[in-house]
């Protein structure tokens, strides 16, 4: 149920809003993670719920991975839910092993007696020359898993509204935030709201090209189909906003409508989310397409540290324009 | 610290102990006959030497205490009190299995019992414990977590993690090493200079026992003063159990390119079965007719699962792709 009235948050904050709902509604959900006790989070993402709900439900373990994970499965498992926050997604890679072997498993293995509640969360993407250890978008890898859900919220809205959903989900769901897009604000409607996994959201109505993007790749998207419309060019922006389950419906729909279709992705070409999408194009909509597909992806190269090189490798909002003008324009 | 067995136990008692551990001994060497019969998929890690330590265990949990078990856990599965049929039935593949045929030796799940799934991947098992343990001391619940791993995992990263925290905070949960001298092929004491895990409880300030794992009653005196620690609000134990497989790491596997017969013999003796059987009857605990009297049982029960099992009928292929997600979403 959505109200009429909003507020201005911030995409970090929204984040905020809906763990201490969900915690206040739910006595069984549990928080662990490094840095997210008194600190409230290196990205402030815990901020102020530390003083609400204390050490009881927000375990602060410092820096282990793959205990903190493990720790927040077995818990889920035995009838908590539970919240683990990787802080960076580039730090789940100690933690994959209870992931993928533990936590996408055991609903399946255990004949569906077992369900495991359980929030794994992370902030994915290149952001101010972090570097190659801290920069990750390997989003894609989980989606790849069967028994996880994965979630790429691009809005503050979709951030409060999809995260209670995956709070109130009984399965593992992957929680991928974008770090770059923390401070970015929005409008959230001041009551309480939930957004169904499964729902692709149109960010903007187009009718010449589907371009479809994910996080923080979605607003660049925007700004560039703005640009492509002064020129003629009309770009219909789609945000899938989870990628288990995948919208594909409403992928389709708008592919087949404009026959021509680009995905933005922050992750590499190859075998990623957009080559996804392309099967999708070529199996639902082959009879429909213009033009062949179009990937506007970061090149296939770790992530380097020179501001100079790490805007090279990442699509811009120049570059987005320039491909899709390119492949699609008049 | 050294437990010995100081008190005349009770005779009921020993005879459920020796009942436990018989009915885990005859099931194994069940598995490993139709196994070679080429009856069971997959593969299958026997307990054949290690029955002291699930018995003696798991006499002391109720059915709302949690067990997160092994590679190596039919045993435990089944002293958790999963029934040898729902267990049979898993290893063979079939609808009426633990976990409907999912699963298999290695993913077997009975949580209705309190067992918390066997497990492929060796040290998988310690951080879903301690979680266990954390959602039992959040939820009030007063379960206390048996957290089963093998000298194989403890000098991975997982076990100190896990260990660790449990320790922090003060979890009720026991980890119970059942130290059988080999991760697979690999002898202890190649893989570490401190071949004594009980000694490591130190580092994570943790109450650590050693104990001789092939004496039941020894298992049965020091679980007891461990779960009698988590229940009662005290915190963790590391117990550490001395034990052998006298068959191979999984069936197929001889055992003895990496460990001499010699010693596969002298272990033999030391089997748990026989050490409590001539104990008792020595000490006139029991007398021969008991022990008869509970083989002949035991060997019903076995044939019981064996014949449920093999006329199950298999999972219909038709919802192979059930219970992939624990919530659907509309589509």
């Amino acid at each position: 149920m959505i109200t009429t009235d909003s507020k201005k948050t911030t995409y970090v904050e929204a984040g905020v809003e809906a763990l201490r709902e969900e915690m206040s509604r739910d006595e069984s959900v549990f928080y662990i993670g490094q840095g997210i006790g008194p600190r409230g989070g290196n990205f402030a993402q815990t901020r102020g719920l530390w003083k609400e709900f204390g050490d009881h439900r927000l375990r602060d373990t410092g820096i282990c991975e793959l205990g903190a994970t493990g720790i927040a499965i077995g818990a889920a498992m035995a009838g908590s839910r539970a919240i683990v926050d990787e802080v960076f997604l580039d730090f789940i890679l100690e933690a994959m092993t209870q992931v993928i072997q533990q936590a996408a498993n055991v609903h399946y293995s255990s004949d569906g007696k077992i369900k495991v509640p359980v929030v794994i969360r992370g902030a994915m993407g290149a952001v101010r020359s972090a570097g190659s250890h801290h920069s990750h978008a390997f989003y894609a890898w989980f989606a790849q898993t069967p028994g996880l859900k994965v979630v790429v919220p691009s809005t503050p809205y979709d951030v409060k509204g999809l995260l209670k959903t995956a709070i109130r989900d009984d399965g593992p769901v992957l929680f991928i935030e974008h770090k770059a897009l923390y401070n970015t604000k929005g409008e959230i409607p001041t009551g309480e709201y939930t957004i169904p996994f499964g729902q692709a959201r149109i960010r903007r109505e187009g009718t010449d090209v589907t371009l479809i993007a994910v996080g923080k790749m979605v607003q660049q998207a925007v700004d560039a189909a703005e640009i492509l419309q002064q020129e003629g060019l009309s770009v219909e922006v789609i945000d899938p906003r989870t990628i288990v389950p995948l919208d594909r419906k409403a992928l389709s729909a708008s592919i087949s409508k404009t026959g021509r279709v680009a995905v933005v992705d922050e992750a590499p070409a190859s075998c990623g989310f957009a080559a996804e999408v392309f099967a999708i194009a070529c199996e639902d909509c082959f009879d429909d397409l213009d033009s062949p597909p179009l990937r506007i992806c970061s090149l296939a190269a770790p992530n380097p540290f020179s501001p100079v090189l790490e805007d090279q490798m990442i699509p811009s909002v120049e570059r987005i324009v320039s491909e899709i003008r390119r492949a699609f324009g008049a | 610290m050294q437990i010995t067995v100081s008190v005349t136990p009770d005779v009921k008692l020993v005879l459920r102990l020796y009942r436990e551990m018989l009915e885990l001994r005859e099931f194994e060497l069940k598995v490993q006959e139709l196994y070679r019969a080429a009856k069971l998929p997959g593969f299958v890690h026997l307990y054949v030497g290690e029955e002291a330590v699930a018995a003696g265990v798991s006499a002391h949990l109720t059915r709302e205490d949690l067990v997160f078990s092994t590679h190596r856990g039919h045993g435990h599965a089944l002293a958790k009190g999963v029934t040898g049929r729902e267990v049979m039935a898993e290893l063979w593949g079939k609808a009426t299995g633990c976990s409907g045929g999912r699963g298999g030796s290695m993913h077997m799940y009975a949580p209705e019992y309190g067992f918390m799934g066997t497990n492929g991947v060796v040290g998988g098992g310690l951080p879903l414990a301690t979680g266990a343990g954390l959602s039992a001391q959040l939820r009030k619940s007063g379960q206390v977590t048996i957290c089963y791993f093998g000298d194989g995992a403890v000098n991975s990263g997982s076990f100190h993690e896990s260990v660790n925290f449990g320790a922090v905070w003060n979890l009720p949960v026991v980890y119970v090493c059942e130290n059988n001298l080999y991760a697979t092929e690999t002898a202890f004491w190649r893989a570490t200079k401190n071949v004594s895990v009980a000694s490591r409880g130190a580092a994570y300030d943790m109450p650590a026992m050693t104990v001789d794992g092939n004496d039941v009653l020894a298992v049965y005196e020091a679980a007891d003063e461990a779960i009698a620690r988590a229940r009662s609000g005290g915190g963790p134990t590391l117990l550490e159990c001395k034990t052998y497989r006298v068959v191979g790491h999984h069936e197929g596997d001889p055992g003895t390119d990496y460990r001499t017969r010699e010693e596969v013999e002298s272990w033999k003796k030391k089997c748990p079965l026989t050490v409590l059987r001539e104990r008792a009857l020595s000490a006139a605990w029991a007398n021969v007719d008991d022990f008869e009297k509970i083989a002949h049982e035991v060997q019903a029960w076995l044939e019981d699962a064996v014949e449920f099992s093999r006329t199950s009928p298999a999972p219909d292929p038709s919802t192979v792709m059930d219970h992939v997600f624990c919530t659907e979403d509309g589509q």
